[in-house]
Parts: C-alpha cells; sequence; structure tokens
C-alpha cells in the first residue's frame, strides 16, 4: 500500500490544510526592460572630449568606532591559509589608517546625458585568490567584459544573484580556469558568493555609463572625463547602505567631494537592485544597453 | 495510495477561495488553473508567497524571478517550454511541490507554462534559450563508477556533500538558497529525493546545468576547459548514483527480528558490527509532527532504516538514520537559529536552544494490545500509556520511559532500567543499537515480549542542529516488530489487518487536527 518517497507529499498535505483565504495583493513582475544581449566586437569612441571634460577627486569618511573586522577561519584549506598568512579578516568594513572606509562603490546617479554612448571598456577580471575575492567589489558599465578566474588550487563556485540581470552558478575546480561574462542591465549591486567558503563574498556594480568608481584602502577614489555639469553622486556600502553628494564638474577642473559614513548606519536596509540612472534636462534614464 | 495521490486528495477536497473564476478576455486560460492549483503556494501573484508557502523550505518558487532548477539550459538560462512542462508534470521530489500530469489535462497543463512564463520580464525580453547538447549515458561498470568515486573527491564534491554523500562536508553548515534561507546539500544516498529525479541521466543533467537559486553550480565548465571529459563526467553521475539503492526502498509494515538461537556469537553486542551487514533492513519515512503545537514542518530525519535480532532472552535493534552532522555541535548553531527563524512564523514557539541533542525514540504500546487499540501514535494518552526507549546524543544512553501523551514521558527510576544503547556517529550517519531482555522483572512499566509475538513499534527522531527539540520531532506511524520463531508466524495476519484500519483512522485524525487550525481566525 503507502509507497512512499520521502515525505514531501505529507509536508505538502499538512500545509494545505494550514491554507487560509486572504492571500496578500501585490504586482507581478516589474515589466522593466532588460537582458538585451550587447553585440558585441563593435568599437565605440568615447563620446566625451578629455580636453573639455572635468574630474572628480573624492574621499569616503568614516567616523565614529571602526568594528574590528572579524578573523576568518581558513583552517579547511590550507593552501588559502597560506596565502593570506592564516591573518584574514573579513572584508566587510575595512577603515584605513586615515579614517578612509574601503570598497565603496560610487557612481554618477543623476545628471548625465542620456544621449551619450560610451564604450563598454576593457574587461575587469574578478580573480578568487587566498579564498578571497580580488577585488571585494568591482565597478562594471553594462555589456563590460568581467573574467573571473580562479588562482586557487581548491574548488570555488561563483554564484551570482542579480535580480536585474540573469544570476549563474558556475564551478571553477583548478587553478587556472576562466569564464567571461557580462551583465547587460544596470544594477547596483550584484552579490557573488562562494557557497563552498562561507566567507567569500564580493558586489558587482552595473551602471549604464563609465562613471563608477571604487574607494580604496584609504577611502580614495576618482572619475575622469566627465562632461562639465551638475552631478548627484551615490555612494553605496555593503553594511553602511547608500548616501549622496551634489557636485558641480568644471571643463579642466577637478571638484572634490566627501562621503561620509558613520557606524549609526550599520543596520539599515542596505539597498540592492535595480539603478535607475537620471538625465535632468530630458528626463529620460539610461536604462537599456547603448546601441554599440 | 501514493503520498501524492494524498496530496491531491486532500487539495480536491478543499474549498479554495479562489477556485470559482470563470475563463475570461481578462483572466488567461493559465490563470484560471493557476489561481485554482497553484496559487496556494506559489501565490497569486507568483512571488512564491502563498498562504502554505511559511510550512515550506525551500520555499514555493517565485515565478517572477525566472530562477529554474530543472532545465536542459545553461546555468543563469531561462528553461525552454519543455522543461517547465516537464517540472510540472513529475513535480519535484524531496520538496514540497507535487506533479500534476494525473490531475490536470494537457491543455490545462501547457496553458499553465505560458502562464508562469509571462509572470517574469525575462521572458520577454530574452531570445528562445539553448538547450545544453547532452551525450547519452555509457553503460555502467565497476571501473566508471571507482572513477566517478575519484573524481568526485577531485573535484571536492566532498567539499557540500561529504565524504559520503550525506550531506555532512565541511561547507555544509553555511549553505543558502537564493532567498538566503538555509539549505542543505541533497543526500546523495537517497535518489529518490532528488529535486530534478534520481536517474543517472538526471543526475548527469544537473552536473551539467547546476540547479540555479541554490549552491549546486553547473559542472560544465569543467568539460569546455578540458578538466574532465564529458565522458567522465557520467561516470562521476554513475558513481552519485551508485550511492543509492538500485530500486527506492519500499515499505514494508512488518520488521522481522530473526531468531539467531544460541548460534555462534549470538547477538551483535554493537552498532558496527560486521553482522548487521547480512541483516535484512527496513525503511521506516518519518514526517514532521504536525499535531501537537508547537508543530514541526521541517523535519531532517526523513526516514530510518531498522533492522532487528533476537535470541529468544534478548531482542537487538539497530537504527540508522543519516544525519549531517553530531548534535550539539557549535559550529551548526548558526545554521539551527536560521532553520527556527525561518518556520518561526509557523511553529508557534520553539523550544530549540543552543546544545539541543539528536534524539531517538523507539516506542512501543506499554502493554501488548489486544486486537487494534494501540495507543495514540504519539506516545499514547492517558487510557492507552506507550512505553519508550528514548536515546540523546548527549547523554549517549538510552532510558526507558512511559508517555501518556507527546513529550509527557516519565524516566523508569534507575533501579528498573533494563534497555541499553550503543551509538556510533561517522559520515553523517547514526546507528544506534538497543537491546533488551524480551521479559523484565517490571512486568507493569516495561512491555514484555512473549516469544512469537508481533509488537507494534512507532519512531520518533529529532536533530538538534535542524532547529528540533521539544514537540518539533520526525514522527512515524505505528510498523510491526515481529520477533521470529524458527516457523513462520501466521499471527501476522490480524495485526496487518489492523495496520491498514489505523493507518485510516490516523489520517483522519491529522486532518481534523488540521481543519480545526484552519478555522481559527486571523492565522495563516
Ligand atoms: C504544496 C505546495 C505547492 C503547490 C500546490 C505547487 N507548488 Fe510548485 N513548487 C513548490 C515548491 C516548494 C517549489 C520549490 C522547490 C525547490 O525550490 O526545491 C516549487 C517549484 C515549482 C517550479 C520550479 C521548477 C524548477 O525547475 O525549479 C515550478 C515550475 C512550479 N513549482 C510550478 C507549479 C505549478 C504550475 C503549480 C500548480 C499546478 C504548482 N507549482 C503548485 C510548491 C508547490
Ligand atoms: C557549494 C556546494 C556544492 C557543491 C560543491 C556541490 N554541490 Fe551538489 N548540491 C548542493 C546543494 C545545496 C544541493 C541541493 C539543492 C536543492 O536542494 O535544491 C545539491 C544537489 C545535488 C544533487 C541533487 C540534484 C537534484 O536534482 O536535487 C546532486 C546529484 C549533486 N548535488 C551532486 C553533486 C556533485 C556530483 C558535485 C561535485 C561535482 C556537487 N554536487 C557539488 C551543493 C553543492
Amino acid at each position: 500500500m503507502l509507497e512512499i518517497s520521502g515525505n514531501k507529499g505529507l509536508v505538502a498535505f499538512a500545509s494545505l490544510f494550514a491554507l487560509t483565504a486572504g492571500c496578500g495583493g501585490g504586482e507581478a513582475g516589474s515589466g522593466a526592460a532588460g537582458g538585451d544581449q550587447a553585440a558585441a566586437g563593435v568599437v565605440v569612441e568615447h563620446p566625451v572630449d578629455a580636453a573639455t571634460a572635468g574630474s572628480v577627486s573624492g574621499t569616503v569618511a568614516f567616523s565614529g568606532d571602526v568594528p574590528t573586522p572579524a578573523a576568518i577561519d581558513m583552517s579547511d584549506e590550507p593552501s588559502c591559509q597560506e596565502e593570506t598568512g592564516g591573518t584574514a579578516v573579513s572584508e566587510s568594513v575595512l577603515v584605513g589608517s586615515e579614517g578612509g572606509l574601503a570598497n565603496v562603490f560610487v557612481y554618477v546617479k543623476e545628471g548625465l546625458d542620456s544621449s551619450l554612448e560610451f564604450p563598454t571598456g576593457d574587461p575587469v577580471v574578478l580573480d578568487q585568490k587566498g579564498c578571497t575575492y580580488l577585488p571585494h567589489v568591482v565597478g562594471l558599465s553594462m555589456g563590460q567584459q568581467l573574467t573571473v578566474r580562479n588562482s586557487d588550487e581548491v574548488l570555488h563556485n561563483i554564484n551570482a544573484t542579480p535580480t536585474e540581470n540573469r544570476g549563474f552558478n558556475r564551478s571553477q575546480p583548478q587553478v587556472g580556469m576562466e569564464f567571461e561574462t557580462s551583465f547587460p542591465t544596470p544594477e547596483v549591486m550584484i552579490p557573488i558568493r562562494c557557497d563552498v567558503h562561507g566567507w567569500m563574498d564580493a558586489y558587482v556594480g552595473v551602471t549604464p555609463h563609465p562613471y563608477h568608481a571604487v574607494s580604496d584602502a584609504n577611502g580614495v577614489f576618482a572619475m575622469d572625463r566627465l562632461p562639465p555639469g551638475d552631478y548627484l553622486l551615490e555612494a553605496w556600502h555593503e553594511l553602511y547602505g547608500t548616501t549622496t553628494q551634489s557636485v558641480t564638474v568644471e571643463q579642466g577642473g577637478t571638484t572634490s567631494v566627501t562621503f561620509e559614513f558613520n557606524e549609526a548606519m550599520a543596520g539599515q536596509p542596505v539597498p540592492m537592485g535595480p539603478v535607475l540612472v537620471v538625465d535632468h534636462t530630458t528626463g529620460t534614464m539610461h536604462r537599456t544597453i547603448p546601441r554599440l | 495510495m501514493g503520498t501524492r495521490a494524498l496530496v491531491m486528495a486532500a487539495y480536491l477536497l478543499l474549498p479554495l477561495p479562489l477556485a470559482a473564476q470563470e475563463t475570461d478576455n481578462e483572466n488567461p486560460a493559465g490563470k484560471v488553473v493557476y489561481d485554482r492549483w497553484c496559487a496556494g503556494c506559489h501565490g497569486t501573484d507568483g512571488r512564491g508567497e502563498g498562504p502554505g508557502a511559511l510550512t515550506m523550505l525551500p520555499r514555493p518558487r517565485d515565478f517572477t524571478r525566472a530562477l529554474y532548477q530543472v532545465r536542459t539550459t545553461g546555468s543563469g538560462e531561462l528553461p525552454t517550454d519543455d522543461d517547465i512542462m516537464h517540472v510540472i508534470n513529475v513535480g519535484m521530489p524531496g520538496t514540497a511541490m507535487p506533479g500534476w500530469e494525473d490531475l490536470l489535462s494537457s491543455q490545462e497543463r501547457e496553458d499553465l507554462v505560458t502562464y508562469l512564463k509571462s509572470m517574469s520580464r525575462f521572458f520577454n525580453s530574452s531570445p528562445p534559450p539553448a538547450q545544453l547538447e547532452f551525450s547519452n549515458a555509457p553503460r555502467v561498470s565497476d571501473d566508471r563508477i571507482a572513477e566517478g568515486a575519484e573524481i568526485y573527491e577531485q573535484v571536492e564534491c566532498s567539499k557540500c556533500h561529504g565524504r559520503s554523500g550525506r550531506a555532512d562536508g565541511p561547507s555544509a553548515p553555511t549553505q543558502k538558497d537564493d532567498s538566503d534561507l538555509p539549505i542543505y546539500p541533497a543526500n546523495l544516498t537517497q535518489n529518490w529525493r532528488f529535486n530534478g529525479g534520481g536517474t543517472v541521466e538526471d543526475i548527469y543533467r544537473v552536473l551539467r546545468t547546476g540547479l540555479d537559486g541554490t549552491p549546486m553550480p553547473t559542472f560544465s565548465d569543467l568539460i569546455d576547459a578540458g578538466v574532465i571529459t564529458d565522458d567522465q563526467l557520467w561516470n562521476l553521475a554513475h558513481y552519485v548514483r551508485s550511492l543509492s539503492p538500485e530500486e527506492s526502498p519500499r515499505i514494508r509494515e512488518v520488521i522481522t527480528a530473526a531468531n539467531v538461537g544460541d548460534g555462534e556469537g549470538g547477538l551483535p553486542t554493537s552498532p558496527t558490527d560486521e553482522r548487521w551487514e547480512t541483516v535484512d533492513k527496513f525503511y521506516i519515512p518519518l514526517v514532521g509532527q504536525i499535531v501537537v503545537k508547537p508543530r514541526w514542518f521541517n523535519p531532517r530525519v526523513q526516514n530510518l532504516w531498522v533492522q532487528a535480532l533476537h535470541d529468544s532472552a534478548d531482542v537487538a535493534m539497530l537504527v540508522s538514520w543519516s544525519d549531517p552532522s553530531r548534535s550539539p555541535n557549535e559550529e551548526w548553531a548558526p545554521f539551527a537559529q536560521q532553520i527556527v527563524e525561518a518556520m518561526g512564523p509557523k511553529d508557534e514557539g520553539s523550544t530549540w536552544a543552543p546544545g539541543a541533542p539528536d534524539q531517538l525514540v523507539v516506542q512501543f504500546p506499554l502493554t501488548l494490545p489486544t486486537g487494534m487499540e494501540r495507543p495514540y501514535f504519539l506516545q499514547g494518552d492517558a487510557r492507552r500509556p506507550a512505553y519508550l526507549w528514548s536515546w540523546r546524543s548527549d547523554h549517549d544512553r538510552a532510558v526507558e520511559m512511559v508517555a501518556r501523551g507527546l513529550g509527557t514521558g516519565q524516566e523508569q527510576p534507575a533501579s528498573s532500567q533494563q534497555v541499553s544503547a550503543e551509538a556510533a556517529w561517522a559520515d553523517g550517519e547514526w546507528r544506534v543499537l538497543f537491546r533488551r531482555s524480551l521479559a523484565t522483572p517490571d512486568s507493569t512499566s516495561d512491555l514484555q515480549m512473549p516469544r512469537a509475538t508481533v509488537v507494534p513499534v512507532a519512531f520518533q527522531a529529532w536533530d538538534g542542529n535542524n532547529g528540533e527539540a521539544g514537540n518539533q520531532a520526525a514522527v512515524s506511524t505505528w510498523y510491526f516488530l515481529a520477533l521470529e520463531e524458527p516457523v513462520p508466524v501466521t499471527v501476522l495476519i490480524t495485526p496487518l489487518a489492523a495496520f491498514l484500519l489505523t493507518a485510516v483512522l490516523g489520517l483522519v485524525v491529522v486532518t481534523r487536527a488540521q481543519r480545526r487550525e484552519k478555522e481559527i481566525p486571523g492565522r495563516n
């Protein structure tokens, strides 16, 4: 009689009786466009004349008690332990000696002419070395190639979980393995993690233009070749969320800007996912991949 | 009746609030079918948040994200229409997702495919997915399995699945799915619970595609990079297949304990004694305890194997089951905590705390029943108490108890403890050997087991590292333990009829309890 293949039936059975009327509403799908593939191999000139452009030079400052980064136990992976000298720590909050916050993704969120078409830029490498993603935060333009490499002698899986783009989960059990990928839709940010090594995570920010940067160990970042104008910059951090700054870029000038993060910002929701880059003059958005 | 048939029966009986809709222009045909049959779990909006969703791990799929596990396409690619149709037809073993082939017409299922696709923008904006090219399965051989075993280690499947495949790898405690909910690597010794099917072709396909939305990656890159050949991937698939029994285990209601007489060596005294290899194994599926509050919808111990022997004086019962960790274990405490939180909204009061042990209860009636009268299957009640052998991993011993309802077990005084237990945990498996004399001096507080009888027996199991404690356990229905004599026992026939009856009665009880539950306003 009873021929049970596992208990899934009964769990389902149980839960069916827990059903009640009145399920909540909500809309299906975000309806946004996306998923277009970049036509590869076409060269686009940078649309901004370097001579008339300006730049932004910035710092990300951190105030308050600096959390002590948690030590990572790599004893299960001797080769990674060796590579990192056994002193690996969590990269979620790294503050430099001058109080600068590292691994903050900064990008132009408003103010850029949406009719501009940019080259997708050179390939960027995301390496796995010492059971650590290098770099921890990556900025990409949509369609730009990301090369994912394993420099370790151990198995890593690369599990990307975007919402605007398609995710993937691939494996690299051997040193030297590489694959290439790209994201056609702007998204800030896309988490990437390795499920073999629970501590390994990275974030990829994808913007419809090349005006993005990641703060270095001292919290310093820079953006070049911006058309003169007023911009809203947003800075994103994996624990402290986002904050914005307005800047005016002048021809041939370098505008300084400082973002402030503080310990009290921890624990707020960290925005993830779709990003709308707004052009104030036309009210349009950089949403889809530029024609190449 | 199969379990899935039961699910269907239950579903059919339910007056679903959404059932009354008619097809019209605004409601595509697929929506009507969907709202009737799928929305209870997947939600009317397809986000996987139907009223029943919180009782399930993994949760019902969110169709707006277009992440499908069972595909013939590469990782990150959309499924083909046939892929979606296939999973609707056969369901996903090992999860709450039932198959619908027998219940819905092919037109209805096709409409569903169209409707599910309409829930995600990805299907509009992407080119039709390309199917991967799959080669045909080579014939299995010992050499292939042996090579597959090497690849399994070389590629480090064991990091997640463990050396023995019982989901006990070092990375197992940190696995999460795309909704950030805890997930276990599949137990590779139980292919009948693989989400995408348990044949060697299914396994090969999963290795090529990965299970998107879970930590299980694709291994197609290995072939492209020349790390292994396609043929070697088949060897790996054959090896994985070989970890499970050739045929899915069948349930037999009567566990026979052969009489070893006073032959050589007597009864085995250790759970790892080689002689157990030759003793018949009985498969006992367990389900979450969902009758008494707090209920438990996410039992980790899905099934047990029971072996028994006696020698006319003593009975020896070996119970073994997959458990990826020996509880308590600090490394698993955060995982258990996440499980408790994930199940929290529906479990009405977990009593789990770090340090919770693994437990096993072997349950008998306190006195041998006459006719069909057996105690309530959850540790009896006031009228018909249950007699228990209760083992826990932290004390590493078993005690005799008498219970009058779930969790009411009273330990017998030390002077009248007669059961002994020896336990061994290795490679993701517990083996607990119970022994007791058939007749004991405590004739009123211990079940007496006269020779040539058939004794009702049931089981309950807890995995402390899965957030289980108190009433939150996995439970079985009643089985029978037949203490065989050299002459075949004919006594078996009546108890079998009794079993059939109680199985049905048990179901009615569960159903009633759930109905009552349903009627409490404000709960969902
Ligand atoms: C009893 C609850 C339940 C019902 C009813 C149910 N599902 Fe599911 N379904 C699930 C769960 C749970 C999952 C996710 C399993 C997993 O992620 O491992 C799932 C997953 C799926 C998937 C994903 C398959 C894949 O390859 O990943 C599809 C498609 C699906 N269900 C379709 C349906 C359709 C169509 C119906 C109605 C005819 C339906 N389901 C009814 C619980 C249910
Ligand atoms: C990073 C951890 C990880 C690694 C490495 C890994 N798996 Fe898995 N695997 C999982 C998880 C988690 C699941 C369960 C997914 C689910 O329940 O939906 C799974 C599921 C499976 C299944 C069941 C498929 C199904 O249809 O449900 C098989 C078979 C399997 N893995 C084989 C392998 C083999 C062989 C390897 C090595 C080549 C491997 N896995 C490597 C995590 C992993």
